[in-house]
């Protein structure tokens, strides 16, 4: 049994079921998450992980199945829904304005104001100064629409967006996928940080060997189906590749 | 000596560079300054040369433009908001046309049988009338644009016939004039401005507000251990601030009222008038202040509000503003709501200023806004744009406009013209900005 699995989940998506004109894409899938828990999600593209963490970030609904938070019911319907519940997201798209700068976009909807009400610009960039130095110490550009910024620049400024506002469930689609070998190596540390907080997390992620050094358990789906959650450090890479290229569970192989 | 010259050169441009690095003057800004000073020297010295009289330099002509340049430079302020969401209003020429209708309706008919003729309250009600109507019919729009999802061209395409009909109907296609003695005031003219005293009361508090606003950015940024802008710079841009007020105050007040009115005045007030004449300053007319006014109240909005923000995160990247928890619906109903109010305002100014409402107010006005926030640099692909670019802009469109009516073009040619520069525009700022990256 893994470490983590007692108690509550902090999160679990139970019979989650979603579909777009007709296609299946996600198709009666559980999964749970426990506090300080790594699980990774993984599968082909066009699997259903997107689609699935979509339900717990708000940006779409399921058509069938509940959320629970923390063991209570969840009502998610929309992303505001989703940060009350303390769950932020790194899409692998960024979802960041490339016209505004890094402070803006780490802001963005929840802009720090002054006693008059006016968005308060100078004190967004003192913190945005503050939470760079610790997680990119060489970022610099912070008077510049993000368009101008690095693909690494630019993931920084959203992994810096999840961290800043004390998220308790974390969901990472793909964080490292624009991002060089130093950079990754920071994701890495910055996710075992986090870990060691109590901070659960939902990583989507295609590189096996990522998967295997961070994750405690994953989740493998396949065309739309959860295929199976093992526990990482009870099979070897090869048992997770086979799940998620034949969808069958380890051990259950003929 | 070639390596001489190239270090001359780099030096020199490290120099102006840094001078606009210091004191963070847009240079685009000073692009569309220069442009405007050029299109006004360019149409005086043609008066000059090819009539024998420039007519362009002069206070009264000066004076006529900004007064001309209300009614499109307050939607232009407007439409930069719609624009930068990737949206467009066609039909804030036709709501202009409608609101006005309605307010002559309103101040003619209507209200002066329950308040009397000649009420003090009739203009108030007529003009929040107008704002009223003008806002709720953006709202409508903004509402099937985000809720029927149906594309904003297409909705205010309709809008710009449905209230241009509407605004036939509401009077039979009658003209109604004239309007309230009051509420013609807000259009202008010698009466609808504030006078030598006045002026200057309006340019000294402009002045204090230039200094605080540099003196509070000083202490913002101390207070955050941001780098200052050199002392030199902060000087200097105080004294171009409150320059450019003085110059604009000496030059509405050097406008005089012209004879007729001064005589009509001195009667009814039993003023001697002396010999010689007497000169009574226009000082700036009401409808420009009501422009400056909801220039600096769009810029605040637009630049200071999480409103402002939510704008132009919906610009840049619409999936993200959904992702970041903002209402982007209830954004763009807010925003085409604002566009209507603003074509309701404007409505007040122009039928104020014509001294009468006409179902045909504002035909054409859509284009000459969009030109305005377009040359004013707003990006028709969203996310980019000014207010204060889109008033520079609205200026820039309506000096073209009024330059070739004093040296004689005819109508075909400032068609011609106007479209010219606007397709003319839009590509230099395309150049500029694919340089400027």
């Amino acid at each position: 049994m893994s470490n983590a699995q007692k108690g509550t989940p902090l999160v679990e998506l139970r019979d989650i079921s979603i579909a777009f004109g007709g296609i299946k894409a996600v198709d009666h899938v559980t999964v749970d998450l426990f506090p300080g828990e790594v699980v990774g999600l993984l599968g082909h593209n066009g699997a259903g992980k997107s689609t699935l963490i979509k339900c717990l970030s708000g940006a779409y609904q399921a058509d069938s199945g509940d959320i629970f938070i923390n063991g209570e019911k969840a009502t998610i319907t929309n992303p505001r829904d989703a940060r009350s519940y303390n769950i932020e997201t790194i899409y692998q798209t960024l979802a960041l304005a490339d016209n505004l700068n890094a402070a803006s976009n780490l802001f963005l909807g929840r802009e720090l104001v002054t006693s008059a009400g006016f968005v308060d610009d100078a004190a967004m960039e003192a913190e945005t100064r503050k939470i760079m130095a610790r997680l990119n110490p060489n970022f610099r550009k912070f008077n510049v629409p993000v368009s101008a910024l690095s693909g690494g620049q630019r993931q920084s400024v959203a992994i810096a967006r999840a961290v800043y506002f004390n998220a308790k469930i974390l969901i990472m689609d793909e964080p490292t996928a624009a991002l060089g070998p130093h950079e990754t190596q920071m994701v890495a540390e910055l996710i075992q940080e986090l870990k060691a907080q109590g901070i659960g997390i939902f990583l989507i992620e295609h590189d096996i060997h990522a998967v295997m050094d961070l994750c405690d358990r994953a989740s493998v789906m396949k065309n739309g189906q959860l295929v199976g959650t093992v526990n990482v450090n009870e099979v070897t890479d090869e048992d997770i590749l086979g799940m998620i290229i034949l969808g069958k569970q380890p051990g259950k192989a003929a | 000596m070639t390596q001489t010259n190239t270090q001359t050169s780099h030096a020199e441009e490290g120099a102006i560079a840094r001078f606009f690095r210091a004191t963070e003057i847009d240079t685009r800004l000073l692009g569309m300054v220069a442009a405007l000073l050029l299109i006004w020297i360019g149409f005086h010295l043609y008066g000059e040369l090819v009539n024998g009289r420039g007519a362009f330099l002069t206070p009264r002509n000066l004076w006529n433009l900004s007064v001309q340049t209300a009614s499109i430079g307050i939607m232009a302020t407007g439409m930069v908001l719609v624009i930068v969401t990737r949206n467009i209003d066609l039909s804030v020429g036709s709501i202009l046309g409608f609101c006005a209708i309605v307010m002559g309706v309103m101040q003619v008919y209507v209200l002066p049988k329950y308040l009397g003729l000649g009420h003090p309250m009739l203009w108030v009600l007529a003009a929040l009338c107008g704002v009223t109507i003008g806002a709720a019919i953006g709202a409508f729009h903004g509402f099937l644009i985000a809720y029927g999802k149906i594309p904003s061209f297409i909705v205010t395409l309709g809008g710009l016939l449905v209230w241009r009909g509407a605004a036939f109907l509401v009077a039979r296609g009658e003209t109604i004039s004239p309007v309230d003695a009051t509420f013609a005031l807000l259009g202008g003219g010698p009466y609808g401005a504030v006078g030598a005293m006045g002026s200057w009361i309006v340019g000294l508090l402009a002045c204090a507000a230039i200094l605080w606003m540099i003196w509070n950015g000083r202490i913002q940024r101390t207070k955050h251990d941001f780098p200052q802008r050199p002392m030199w710079a902060e000087y200097f841009l105080a004294a171009l601030g409150c320059g450019v007020v003085i110059g604009a105050v000496l030059l509405v007040n050097a406008y005089p009222w012209p004879v007729g009115i001064v005589k009509t005045y001195a009667e009814a007030s039993g003023i001697e008038v002396p010999e010689g004449g007497l000169f009574i300053s226009h000082g700036f007319a009401i409808p420009v202040l009501i422009l400056i006014g909801v220039g600096i109240l769009m810029t605040i909005l637009s630049t200071r509000t999480r409103f402002g923000r939510y704008v132009y995160a919906i610009g840049g990247n619409p999936d993200a503003a959904e992702l970041s928890g903002i209402n982007t619906r209830w954004m763009l109903v807010k925003i085409y709501a604002l566009m209507g109010f603003l074509a309701g305002l404007s409505a007040v100014v122009a039928s104020a200023r014509l001294n009468s409402a006409t179902n045909a107010l504002g035909t054409l006005d859509e284009l000459y806004v969009i030109a305005a926030a377009v040359i004013g640099g707003t990006s028709l692909a969203g996310g980019v744009g000014t207010i204060y670019g889109a008033i520079l802009g609205a200026l820039v469109m309506q000096s073209l406009q009024s330059g070739m009516v004093l040296i004689g073009f005819d109508a075909a040619i400032q068609q011609i013209v106007v479209g010219s520069v606007l397709v003319l525009a839009v590509f230099l700022d395309i150049i500029y900005r694919r340089r400027a990256k």
